[in-house]
């Protein structure tokens, strides 16, 4: 049994019991609470659709090989996996994609292989970078983001190394 | 500001490579794909974003999230000085937090939306640092059970898909460190506006 399916259900029911035991009208605070999800889910549409079709088009140029065969030499230097490259091109912009590169990558490497568990930890300790920022700010109506991309990008950086530091760690490499 | 160079940037390189590698019927039909493909999430995405959204209120109704944010109170005010002031802002942000350290994504995005709204108050559509800090913090991964990723595993034949579990944990400790560091260098000495 997955975990996460265990905590869904007891989440869902734990704050229904104990809303209704403190005599909250918990079914009018839920809908009531829903509404506001969908004025947020407005501003987040136009947001996405400057993003996705940008990463669309970059992917299907062959963009995303050139900059691949760019960065190989820095990673070497990094000690990450050249053949990582195209999940961490991907991991910042694309959830969906990132897991399909990283399935990829341990079907043709092994699960078990150096580069199969670099591949997992990297999709596990870094996130869709520019998916969260355009819709955290998109929402909040932010235009000036300041600094937040380039801390971002500083921190998935920064997980891609560890990660391949953390599995020579732990598995021998 | 930023966005506006990626964006631009990557439209404008698609062009050149489309050009340079007879690819530009591909990339006209991609962007056409993209944005479909940005509302198709955008409506799959909305049950789950109204559903916690609906969750969060009642955790407000009924004092569930003043005791989520007592919990967390310690850390965040270190973190987030001016948004802790603000208790509905303080939950949402711890609310947020727990989301992330579960492993719930879903969940996790519109309580922090939630709170990012709240922080936007009035400050005409510049990111405070804490606001800056606190999607920095969403970026960086920091989740306890990565289920998605062990599933994936699972899925391609490994037979124990949890035992990349500390290697997992000490990455995203280092890269929400690495992520921190540099949020709070590049803020340091910039006035806030």
């Amino acid at each position: 049994m997955n975990l996460s399916s265990l905590v869904i259900p007891v989440l869902l029911a734990g704050v229904a019991v104990y809303g209704l035991g403190k005599r909250v009208d918990v079914y009018a605070a839920l809908t009531h609470g829903a509404e506001e999800g969908l004025s947020v889910l407005l501003r987040i549409v136009p947001a996405l659709v400057g993003l996705l079709t940008a990463v669309s088009m970059f992917r299907a140029s062959g963009a995303m090989e050139w900059l691949s065969g760019l960065f190989a030499p820095v990673l070497a230097l990094l000690g990450i996996p050249p053949e990582t490259t195209p999940l961490m091109l991907v991991r910042p912009v694309s959830g969906n994609g990132a897991l399909a590169v990283a399935s990829d990558l341990m079907a043709s490497h092994g699960v078990d292989s150096y580069v199969g568990r670099v591949a997992a930890v990297m999709l596990g300790s870094t996130e869709t970078t520019f998916y969260t920022i355009a819709v955290y700010f998109g929402s909040a109506g932010i235009t000036k983001t300041r600094h937040t991309v380039p801390a971002a990008l500083v921190a998935d950086l920064t997980g891609f190394a560890a990660a391949a530091l953390a599995v020579r760690l732990f598995f021998g490499g | 500001m930023e966005m506006a160079w990626v964006w631009t940037g990557m439209v404008t390189l698609s062009l050149v490579f489309g050009l340079l590698s007879g690819n530009l019927d591909a990339v006209a039909n991609a962007a056409l794909e993209g944005a479909r493909s940005a509302v198709e999430l955008s409506l799959s995405m909305a049950g789950v974003l109204c559903l916690w959204s609906g969750v969060m209120e009642i955790m407000n109704a009924c004092g569930l999230a003043s005791g989520l944010a007592r919990l967390f109170r310690p850390v965040l005010q270190r973190l987030l000085p001016e948004a802790s002031k603000d208790p509905e802002t303080l939950a949402a942000v711890s609310a947020n937090v727990s989301a992330n350290l579960l492993g719930l994504g879903n969940a996790a995005t519109p309580l922090g939306i939630r709170a990012a709204r709240k922080m936007a108050r009035g400050c005409g559509g510049v990111a405070s640092n804490e606001l800056c800090l606190l999607v920095v913090l969403n970026t960086a991964s920091i989740q306890l059970i990565p289920a998605t990723i062990a599933s994936v595993r699972a899925a391609a034949g490994c037979a124990t898909p949890f035992d990349i579990l500390p290697a997992v944990w000490l990455a995203s400790l280092m890269s929400v460190a690495a992520g921190l560091l540099a949020a709070w260098l590049l803020s340091h000495g910039r006035v806030r506006r």
